[in-house]
């Protein structure tokens, strides 16, 4: 079974969220999609500065087997990326929560983190798979 | 109901992730297909391979209709176990698949097919076999298992008799022994030294664990694809089909011309081919931008898609992207640029194999 921290909000496609406070989100790709994905070897990271808005494209993670899109999962800026995973992107797999986050972003309205999933229904989304 | 080869179990009790393959539910990797793919180049890795189809080719003009099926010629086969790779071909020259052959006898020889395409493979060998006393059956008692790597004869022979051990002694590259049940076969499909060991079914997961306690790792479908890869090999329905002759797939070397004399399915077709020069070309790609060749993506030069990628990936071993693809025959550039989703990227063009035997060849 992959591992859903409660404290964290996701979005369907895969992306967990933790927020920072001061509208501040840390963003990355959830234990089920790492196990779907396989090794990571190449991640193509978002722009820093760039705005967003929820459900783009802004992102690449590719394992040996095949590409995945990282989609935004609220309108925002990009702030930082994890810089190490230019040179170990396999941190995603080893740790999907912790050092294998992918970036942060500032949220154009941080109300919109209501929208998001909970760990609950995001477990069911993943079992309907 | 998809599939299940006679190993499969060993693989639930692994944890492998299984997905289906050609109707077959197969193990995709144990964990990491990285650590598997080192352990091929590196050490031993074993492969379920059963889904593969195996057909026994026996009768008096056995040997007659091996040579009219395929474009390789299994005349050059004198010993017995010795192996031949071909083509078999349709009349336009298109590859149906791709296939070993073993010399038994003059009239036995064992033919190893794709699992995607089995059933268009027997019902074409049942066509052509029409013309000649043959007869054609598959055997559904054996479990294959592929042990590829610099140490995998070394342990593969640990867990044999002795009387296996001097049946297999000395066996060279693409010849194949019967040893005691096991029928041993010194070929494979990563680039690495090893056996292709057909076993009896009821004795295949016995063998198989036997195996993995002699330090011979599993790996799964993941690891095999980017090891044939690196090797530079084919990969039927990616890297050829039925509408790419042999000439167009870097297999013009599996194509038999001489004896001229020799008709063989396809070699009108071919003959015309080769006089005009094929339209297309198989060449290799090593990437240098950052990023990763996937199959589908085009080839570019000077704004004009030339081509297109037939496997790519990241290669473990080089640590770089590497594909296949076919472009036109026109293509001479050194350097063209892939479409990767949504960037051109560019590519060295270099023959089609990137490591052989553990080394980087690029």
């Amino acid at each position: 079974m992959s591992q859903i921290p409660a404290e964290l909000k996701y979005v369907s496609s895969h992306e967990w969220i933790r927020d920072e406070g001061d509208g501040v989100v840390t963003v990355g790709i959830t234990d089920h999609a790492q196990e779907l994905l396989g090794d990571v070897v190449f991640v193509d990271a978002p722009e820093v500065d760039s705005e967003v808005e929820a459900e783009d494209e802004i992102a690449v993670v590719e394992s040996v087997k095949a590409a995945s899109d990282i989609y935004a999962p609220l309108a925002g800026t990009i702030l930082e990326i994890n810089e190490e995973l230019e040179d170990s992107p396999e941190l995603i797999n080893s740790d999907p929560y912790g050092d294998g986050w992918m970036f942060k972003m500032k949220l154009a309205d941080a109300g919109d983190m209501d929208s998001l999933l909970s760990a609950e229904e995001y477990a069911d989304e993943i079992a309907e798979d | 109901m998809a599939n299940k080869t006679p190993l499969y179990q060993a693989h639930v009790d692994a944890n492998a992730r299984i997905v289906d393959f050609g109707g077959w539910d197969m193990p995709l990797n144990y964990g990491s297909q990285i650590d598997e793919h080192h352990a091929v180049r590196q050490d031993a890795g074993m492969f379920d391979v059963s889904h593969m189809t195996v057909v026994e080719v026996t009768g008096s003009e056995a040997k007659a209709y091996l040579r009219y099926l395929l474009a390789n010629d299994v005349d050059k086969l004198k010993e017995s176990g010795k192996a031949l790779y071909s083509g078999m071909l349709n009349e336009e020259g298109g590859v149906i698949d791709d296939l070993i052959v073993y010399y038994l006898t003059d009239t036995h020889y064992r033919v190893v097919v794709n699992a995607s395409t089995r059933d268009k493979d027997l019902a074409w060998m049942e066509n052509v076999a029409q013309q000649f006393d043959v007869a054609i059956a598959e055997r559904v008692d054996v479990a294959m298992i592929a042990v590829q790597g610099p140490n995998a004869i070394e342990k593969a022979q640990s867990v044999m008799s002795d009387e296996q051990k001097n049946a297999v002694a000395g066996l060279k590259p693409f010849v194949a022994a019967q040893a005691g049940d096991l029928f041993v076969a010194r070929t494979g499909y990563t680039g690495e030294d090893g056996y292709e060991i057909m076993v009896p079914d009821s004795k295949g997961i016995e063998f198989w664990n036997q195996l993995a306690a002699a330090g011979v790792k599993p790996c799964g479908l993941a690891a095999r694809d980017t090891l044939r890869l690196e090797a530079g090999m084919n990969l039927y329905g990616h890297d050829m089909d039925e509408t790419v002759s042999p000439l167009e797939a870097n297999m013009g070397w599996t194509i038999a011309w001489e004896p001229e004399d020799r008709d063989f399915v396809g070699r009108k077709a071919l003959a015309e081919q080769k006089a005009q020069g094929a339209p297309r070309k198989m060449i290799g790609l090593v990437l240098e931008d950052k990023g990763i060749m996937r199959e589908g993506q085009e080839v570019v030069v000077n704004d004009e898609v030339v081509g297109v990628v037939t496997s790519g990936t990241m290669s473990p071993t080089t640590g770089k992207s590497i594909a296949m693809a076919r472009v036109n025959r026109e293509l001479n550039e050194e350097q063209v640029l892939v479409q990767v989703r949504k960037k051109q990227l560019s590519a060295k063009v270099v023959k089609p194999s990137f490591v052989r035997q553990g080394k980087s060849l690029i």
